[in-house]
């Protein structure tokens, strides 16, 4: 059997989803724990977003960071690609639909992967354009670079007073944050366990294990996202 | 239970055959005993079909006893009807009340084409079934049951895998129309055993290759083929059968 063959088999086409599913994930914990450093403002009043702004630059500044960067592009694309073609591709395997849905077997998010997947790259394309795009484009054409802060005589973006001209007072722009925090929890719920079922794991004690974590990480993840903006819209950190 | 009798309303879908495009018809049933099974049920309706000169509805059905697999209907929204880890045949009417409306819709996948009404062709297992799920043996003396010494556990696994009677309940549940709980009950249970050993690596890839060539859907592990199953087959086999085809990727 051929590569080819492996990866454009239906088994092999999850294996995709699986793969590029846990490497979002671990890319979800290291943006998560570095947005955490906001809530140094909220015990040291003079932070100011100093602890986080300078882990934004060592992100930003550093290679192996960058050189991730473009593997995450990569694999958010081929999962959100390969998503698409796969929902596409199993509805095409049932022309006649029932009249009478079969909905007590499952449960509805886990139906539902490619609508709160939808949900989330809609978010992520907001998200982008909020941060991602001035902080790395700014100063190209139209696109209004950051402003800069001084630590110890380097120059920094200051991506904390940008989440504090994004988030405080725009209810919409949190609202819609904290929704995309939402379906991230649903579509995780799911996927985080079924991503690790698609990769052959059938050990019971260790997908007992994955399930409990998958739980823990699909309420505890989305809830800390959440909290960011929220952080900011009720003044919790200035 | 107390035994009853009940008048019932049946929504059907009648279907030519696979080229014409079939609907739904009401029938009325009247006086059928809470002791009778969902197919004696539908017995009587063909009898009065048959009476009235209507062609009667054709459903698949043999043993009647829930170990052949023979039968299907997709009964109020569930593939072998409300109970659970229940055939079509062994579903009695005292799951019903008087006056009930019945929908029943044959298995919908376009791997399994409508022969006739409720009958749908689900040769395609067998297809995948002949593309690697079976053992090689020599012929000869018949060996000892005992000589090959295999984990309990094991063959406790092989054994709940094998009870799989490859009805397609799980196709029919699955919003994908996968096959993949039948495909892994029957990899699995073979992958399980010393017997299935050597044709381990083969068998996983072109059985999934027959799969996939027969039109089913890919798992996205969603539970509906597990949660309906008449044999409660694990979904846990659907990831041992991943694993099996991740092995079997990395071979010559």
């Amino acid at each position: 059997m051929t590569w080819k063959q492996v990866f454009t088999s239906s088994v092999g086409k999850k294996l995709v989803m699986g793969f590029t599913g846990i490497f979002l994930v671990l890319f979800l914990i290291v943006h998560v724990g570095l947005n955490a450093c906001i809530w140094a403002a909220a015990y040291d009043p003079n932070d100011q977003g100093e602890m986080f702004n300078k882990a934004a630059h060592f992100m930003g500044s550093n290679v192996l960071p960058r050189i991730l960067e473009i593997g995450l592009f990569a694999g958010f694309f081929l999962h959100i690609f390969q998503g698409y073609l796969l929902t596409l591709e199993n509805r095409k395997k049932r022309s006649i639909g029932y009249a009478v849905a079969y909905a007590d077997g499952s449960k509805w998010y886990s139906r539902s992967m490619a609508i709160l997947g939808t949900l989330l790259l809609m978010f992520l394309v907001m998200h982008i354009y909020h941060f991602w795009t001035p902080s790395r484009l700014g100063g190209i054409g139209n696109i209004q670079p950051l402003a800069e802060v001084e630590y110890n005589g380097v120059m920094h973006h200051n991506l904390y007073a940008e989440m504090r001209n994004v988030f405080v007072g725009n209810t919409l722009i949190v609202a819609l944050y904290v929704l995309a925090c939402g379906s991230l929890a649903y579509h995780l719920l799911h996927g985080f366990s079924s991503a690790f079922k698609t990769l052959g794991i059938h050990n019971k004690k260790i997908s007992g294990l994955i399930n409990c974590v998958g739980v823990g990480f699909a309420i505890i993840v989305p809830l800390l996202f959440a909290l960011m903006p929220l952080s900011f819209y009720f003044g919790w950190i200035n | 239970m107390e035994h009853y009798n009940m008048n019932l309303n049946l929504k059907v879908w009648r279907q030519k055959n696979k080229n014409t495009k079939g609907a739904f018809k009401m029938y009325r049933v009247e006086n059928i005993s809470s002791e009778m099974s969902f197919l004696e049920m539908f017995d009587v309706l063909n009898e009065q079909l048959i009476k009235d000169g209507d062609d009667p509805v054709t459903f698949d059905h043999d043993c009647r006893e829930g170990i052949c697999g023979s039968c299907s209907m997709y009964i109020n929204g569930k593939p072998h009807g409300p109970w659970q880890a229940n055939t079509t045949c062994q579903l009695h009417m005292r799951a019903f009340k008087d006056g009930d409306t019945i929908v029943v819709e044959p298995w919908r996948a376009d791997a399994f084409p409508v022969i006739k009404d409720l009958m749908v062709d689900r040769s395609a297992f067998d297809r995948i079934i002949q593309a690697g799920g079976f053992i090689s043996v020599n012929t000869g003396n018949a060996v000892d049951g005992n000589t090959l010494p295999i984990e309990k556990q094991k063959a406790d696994d092989a054994f709940a895998a094998a009870m799989c009677i490859g009805c397609g309940a799980c196709v029919a549940a699955c919003k994908n129309s996968s096959a993949m709980l039948f495909l892994s009950a029957k990899v699995s249970h073979l992958a399980l055993l010393p017997q299935g050993a050597p044709e381990r690596t083969t068998r996983v890839q072109n059985m999934v290759a027959q799969m996939d060539k027969e039109g089913f859907g890919s798992c996205t592990n969603t539970g509906a083929c597990e949660a309906t199953c008449p044999k409660e087959i694990s979904i846990t086999n659907i990831a041992r059968l991943n694993s099996e085809y991740i092995a079997a990727s990395f071979a010559d």
